[in-house]
Parts: structure tokens; sequence; C-alpha cells
């Protein structure tokens, strides 16, 4: 019985995918949401995860597949009557009801008579008790997306569904936003799943991140899993920046591989391989930015040994406050980003000088070397309508 | 080498220097007022003073033969009423029942166009339109034969038992269609249609589709959905409809000419007839004051009522 109730908002789905005409918009899915998790589905527009969530509130029919919610099959049910809430994209707040109303709306619908104790504390958690009789155009888009969240959890929903909930929000806002969806979320325990395009918001607030591309589950993890242990070249350039050097297995020594890129030889520990680590195979060595140290080349005797080096020159830097950025060229790898923190700054590290990259082999990550390097690269421009 | 030259404005300024800064910023100020100059013109000229026209005449006393004269006579108005209150009584109710009637028709045509047409959206909103590419008179006149007598239509219904209870709520009479209350609703119905429906249209469709769902996800039902969030967001459109459909309807005579019988005419006929039969201009006009005065008060009444400028 208690395990009933421990899994009663888990999110199952299986074998769950969309198509409309020709063009599948989701690929045969399997997920698990686990009961009061932060979960977050992270990709760019058009990737399935707003079809994905739109399968989960009942807005969007499957075409195959199910979805449970705990032990409950509610493929079938329309979406008034799964328990599930929704935090528009847009908010959808009602135009024509107040605050109040519009937070009511829930209960009322399932023949609540007194509202005004649970609406009130409602609007209190979500710091609006002033507002109540406003109508929505009243309000700032920030406080209109907290009575959204409020309109929803208000009604005690096994599982709460945000569609892009920032995505209209500045900056500023966003992050604050952030923070206050998170603290929500620890203080009902309600079980979360969060759309987004924004890797920072899904790794700031998600227990879990579902990475999708193309209508499928590209990688899935805790955020610093994902990001230290990508295990697709769209998941490394998607979350974060990462390098990428073409390389060849050439022997194995105990627990890592040795790689041979041109003229340089890397050692990549085995487990962090995902390609072939059979002698000979190709592989993408990867590794981040901010775990590469720049050394002058005249001082090159000083970096200790058992480092993955390169050698390069600086193409480009840009200081930027707490880094400074990089750009170097490199014949294992064109344009190499580097960041530096602006601990101790070496004032020869201009464009143009000479450089060596050095950095712990255990923050290289092997890829299959057959996959697009660029994949996932280009998120910047993203429109948040996804 | 010659494209700059090209480039250049063409110098021809026969007023010497450029206009000073200020000049064309003054006249900028004044665009809007020129602007709304022809319309207010063509207010003025007919509208303002055949109103003012209209209010002396119906103040005035006197003969076709001896000429009328303003003799400050309110009496007329007073007659006007007394005398024609039936007529007046029976525009507000077959206005008012074809009101009721377009609504019922036009809205849930509105929400199919607005919500549900996909691709034919467009193609039904120029059907709903069609009808106005013909005379109104023309389509009154179909009317004629659509509800003759022996017609199949008035066949089909009497064969139905309906006109037996039209006839018992006395808007038919035995086995005639034409020439009674019911044929005058019907004309009126028919020709103020398309006057519901699209601002029906209008405002459904400026409903954003997502409210629906929100409704939806947060446990109404349909049928709730329409009653919670479609209908009093559409209000707009219901307000405007019922208006632009009303207000001409009870100052028709047409349907009421060619549909109806003596036992039918509304406010409208008597206008007519005191215009252009009798050729009492002084109560022609008062009845047109009178007509204009209680639209305007229930208007103003419904309007609050309703509670629309909450809504826009």
């Amino acid at each position: 019985m208690t395990t009933a109730q421990e899994h009663g908002g888990d999110v199952r789905l299986t074998g769950i995918s969309k198509t409309y005409g020709s063009f599948t918009a989701v690929h045969p899915l399997d997920l698990t949401v686990p009961q009061g998790s932060f979960f977050a589905l992270l990709g760019a527009s058009g990737c399935g995860k707003t079809t994905t969530l739109r399968m989960i509130a009942g807005l969007e029919e499957p075409s195959s597949g199910t979805v449970h919610l705990g032990d409950q099959d509610v493929t079938a049910l329309p979406p008034y009557k799964r328990p599930v809430n929704t935090v528009f994209q847009s908010y959808a707040l009602f135009p024509h009801l107040d605050i109040f109303e519009n937070v009511a709306f829930g209960l009322r619908r399932r023949g609540i008579k007194s509202v005004k104790k649970q609406v009130g504390e409602m609007l209190d958690l979500v710091q609006l008790g002033e507002q109540a009789r406003k109508k929505p155009h009243q309000l700032s888009g920030g406080q209109q997306q907290r009575v959204a969240v409020a309109r929803a959890l208000i009604n005690h929903p096994k599982v709460l569904l945000l569609d892009e909930p920032l995505g209209a929000l500045d900056l500023k806002l966003r992050r604050q936003m952030q923070l206050e969806l998170k603290r929500i979320q620890t203080e009902v325990g309600i079980t979360f799943v969060h759309v987004t395009h924004d890797q920072e918001e899904a790794m700031t607030m998600a227990d879990t991140v579902a990475v999708m591309n193309g209508g499928r589950v590209e990688q899935l993890g805790a955020p610093a899993d994902l990001y230290e242990n990508p295990r697709t070249t769209f998941v490394a350039n998607f979350l974060g920046t990462s390098n990428f050097i073409e390389a060849e297995v050439a022997a194995r020594s105990g627990d890592d591989l040795i790689l041979k890129a041109g003229d340089c030889k890397l050692t990549l520990p085995t487990a962090r391989c995902t390609g072939p680590t059979a002698t000979g195979a190709k592989v993408l060595a990867g590794v981040r930015p901010e775990k590469i140290s720049l050394t002058h080349a005249d001082d090159a005797g000083r970096i200790p040994e058992g480092r993955n080096r390169i050698t390069g020159r600086i193409a480009d830097s840009s200081f930027i406050g707490v880094s400074t950025q990089y750009v170097i060229d490199s014949p294992a790898c064109d344009s190499f980003e580097v960041y530096a923190q602006n601990i101790e700054r070496d004032a020869r590290l201009t464009p143009g000088a000479e450089v060596v990259l050095h950095w712990n082999p255990a923050h290289t990550f092997g890829l299959d070397a057959a996959q697009d390097v660029e994949a996932g690269a280009s998120k910047v421009e993203e429109d948040a309508s996804a | 080498m010659t494209t700059p030259l090209a480039e250049a404005p063409p110098a021809k300024d026969p007023e010497g220097p450029a206009p000073a800064p200020r000049k064309p910023r003054r006249r900028g100020r004044l665009v809007p007022y020129w602007l709304l100059l022809p319309g207010i013109l063509w207010l003025i000229v007919f509208f303002a003073l055949p109103l003012v026209y209209q209010a002396s005449t119906s103040v005035q006393t006197g003969s076709l033969e001896e000429g009328f004269k303003v003799t400050w006579h309110f009496a007329t108005y007073w007659d006007a009423a007394t005398d024609y209150w039936p007529q007046f009584l029976r525009s507000v109710l077959y206005a008012g029942s074809a009101t009721v009637l377009c609504l019922l028709l036009g809205y849930p045509l509105a929400y199919l166009i607005a919500f549900r047409a996909g691709r034919w959206r467009n193609v039904i909103l120029v059907l709903v339109i069609a009808p106005f590419f013909t005379s109104f008179l023309i389509r009154t006149l179909a009317w004629k034969t659509i509800l003759a007598d022996g017609g199949p239509l008035v066949g089909a219904l009497n064969s139905l038992h309906v006109l037996d209870v039209t006839s018992w709520l006395g808007v038919t009479d035995g086995d005639r269609v034409l020439a009674t209350p019911l044929a005058v609703i019907c004309g009126l119905t028919y020709n103020f249609l398309p006057f519901m429906i699209l601002p029906l249209y209008t405002s459904l469709e400026r409903i954003d589709g997502r409210l629906h769902e929100a409704a939806g996800d947060l446990y109404a039902k349909p049928s709730t959905t329409f009653r919670k969030v479609t209908f009093p967001l559409s209000m707009p459109g219901v307000v405007s409809g019922t208006l632009l459909t009303f207000i001409p309807a009870a100052g028709d005579y047409v349907n009421a000419d060619l549909l109806g019988s003596t036992d039918t005419r509304m406010v409208g006929n008597v206008i007519q007839t005191q215009f252009l039969r009798v050729l009492d201009y002084p109560t022609a006009a008062a009845l047109s004051f009178i007509l204009m005065a209680a639209i305007l008060l229930m208007v103003t009444f419904y309007i609050r009522k309703s509670g629309t400028e909450d809504l826009v």
C-alpha cells in the first residue's frame, strides 16, 4: 500500500510516439519520471519536448504507446479527467476573471464550494495576496507567471507540467523565478515536469534532465552527469561548449586508452569512452573549455608530467570579467576554446602567442567519431515557442 | 562616378531654400484634423442637418396646401405615441424575437467558423456575406415564394403539425404562414443574420485557443468550458451582434410590408405611410424621434446590464 502511495505520482511513458501525417514529432519513447522529482525535458525548437508534455497533459493524443500516472493508465482520459495540471507557455490566464477566480477555477470545477481559504493561502505562497481582485492584464509578466503556477498548484495535481514557463520573462526575472519554482517544488513535493530550451534553466532547477533531439531522448541523467559525461556530440554541444579532437586509438595502457591525433598523444580513461575502444578505431576526444590550462610555449617545461597537452597559437581572446575566453588554432583542432579564470593573468597570452594547452586526462571524454561534430552547437538563437 | 549624382535628390525647389524645420511640424499637427474633415462634413450635411430639420418638422403644424409652420406643437408627440403604441410594441417584439433567433442560429455557425472550419473558414465567411450580392428587396420577395400558401414548406410544416403549435402561439394563422407575424419575424431574422454572425465571429476568433486547453486542464468539461470561458469572452460580439440586429430590425418596414398584413404593421410602416401616403410630416417626424429615443434608452440599459465595458 505504501509503495503504491510512494509511486502514485510516477509518470510512466511506454512506447509513446506522435506523428503528424508523415512527420514524426516524437519517436517511440520510454520514460519514467519518479514521484517528487523535478524533471526537465531539454531541447531545441521542434525536438518534440512540448509534444511529449502535451501528451502527458492529455492535450495531444499519442499515436502509439501509453501514459501511466502511478498505476493508472490515463492514455484515453481527456485532460479534464487527468490529475495533472499545466503551466502554459503564455500562462493562458482567463482575461475575464480576476486573479482570485483564476486561481479558484480548478477548485470550483471540482465542486468545491468554500475556496476562499485555499485560494488565499495559495496566493500567499506565490506572494500575490494583495493582487487577488486585479485582472490578469493589470499584472506584470512575473506576477502573471506566478498566478499561472498558483492556478495549477492549488489543485494538488499528481504532476505539474510546465511548458517553457519562464520563456516570456527577462533574464533577471527568469533567474529569480527559477529559484522560486525550485523553492515551491521542494515545499509542495509534487512531481514537476518542465519543458525548456534553456540548458542553464534545466541544469539549475532539475534533478534529472532528458536532452531531446529530433523526437528522441538523446541522453538522460543528472545535470552534472550530463555535463561531465555526454554520450553524444549533440549533448556535449547543447549543454555548454565542448572541444573535439579527431583521434585514433593507438594503444591501451591499464585503464586508459592512448590516442593519437596528429603529432600529439592523448590519454583517455577507457571508462569515459562511449565510442569504440579497439586499437585503430576512430574516436572524438572531447574536453570542456574550462578544464584546460594555458601555458606560454616558453614555459612548456614547467607543465607537470602526465597531462594531456597540445600546442597551438592564440587566434583571439575576449575578456569577460570573471574569465577570459581564448580561441586557439591548433593542428589537432581548429578553433579550440579555452576559458581561463582571471586569477593570475599572463601578459604574454595575447593573440598570436604560441601556447601549450594542457589538462588532466580524467577530464577527457571519448565519443564515437561517426557523428556530426557540430550537432547541437548552434543553439544560441532559439525561439521560445518550441 | 555618376552614381552619386544620380542618387542625389532632384534639385527642383523653385520656392528657394528649404522651409524652416518648424513649419512641417506644425502642418503635421494639423494633419489629423484635415483627415477628419471630409467625414465630419459628410455627417453634418447628411446627418446633423436632416436631424435638426426633422426635429423642427416634428413641432410644426399645418397641411401640405397651407404649408407647415413651426408652432412648437409638442402635443404631436403625445398623439403619435398614444395612437401608435401597438405598432411600437410590435416593432420591439418582432425585432426582439428576430434578434433572439439570429443569436440562436448565428452563434453555433460563428463558433464553427472560428474554431472548427479550418481551411473552409473563408469559404463559409463568403457564403455568410453572399446574400448581400442581391438586393434586400429581392431577397425579401423570395421569402414570399418560400412561405407561399400551399407551397412545399408550408405543406411540410402543416403535416408535421408545427403550424398547430405556432397558431396556438398566435404567430401564424391556420394553415397560412404568409401575412402572419411569423413570416415577418422570419424575414427579419434572415435579413439581419449576417449582422449577427460577423461580430460574433470576430470576437470568437480573437479568443486564444490555449484558454480552452487551460480550462480543460483545470477540470472543466467541454460544456463548462463553453459556459465559463468561451461565452463570457464572446460577450462583446454578442452585444454588438444583437445591437446591429435589433436596431435596424426595429425600424424596418420592408419585411412587414412584403411578408406581413395590416395586422403586422410595425412602426416603420407607420412612419413610411405618414410620410409618403398621409403626408402628415409632423406625426411622421415625431414617430421617428420617439423610435430613436426608445432604442437609445433600451440600448443604454442593455449595455449597462451586460457589463461589456468591462470586457474591452
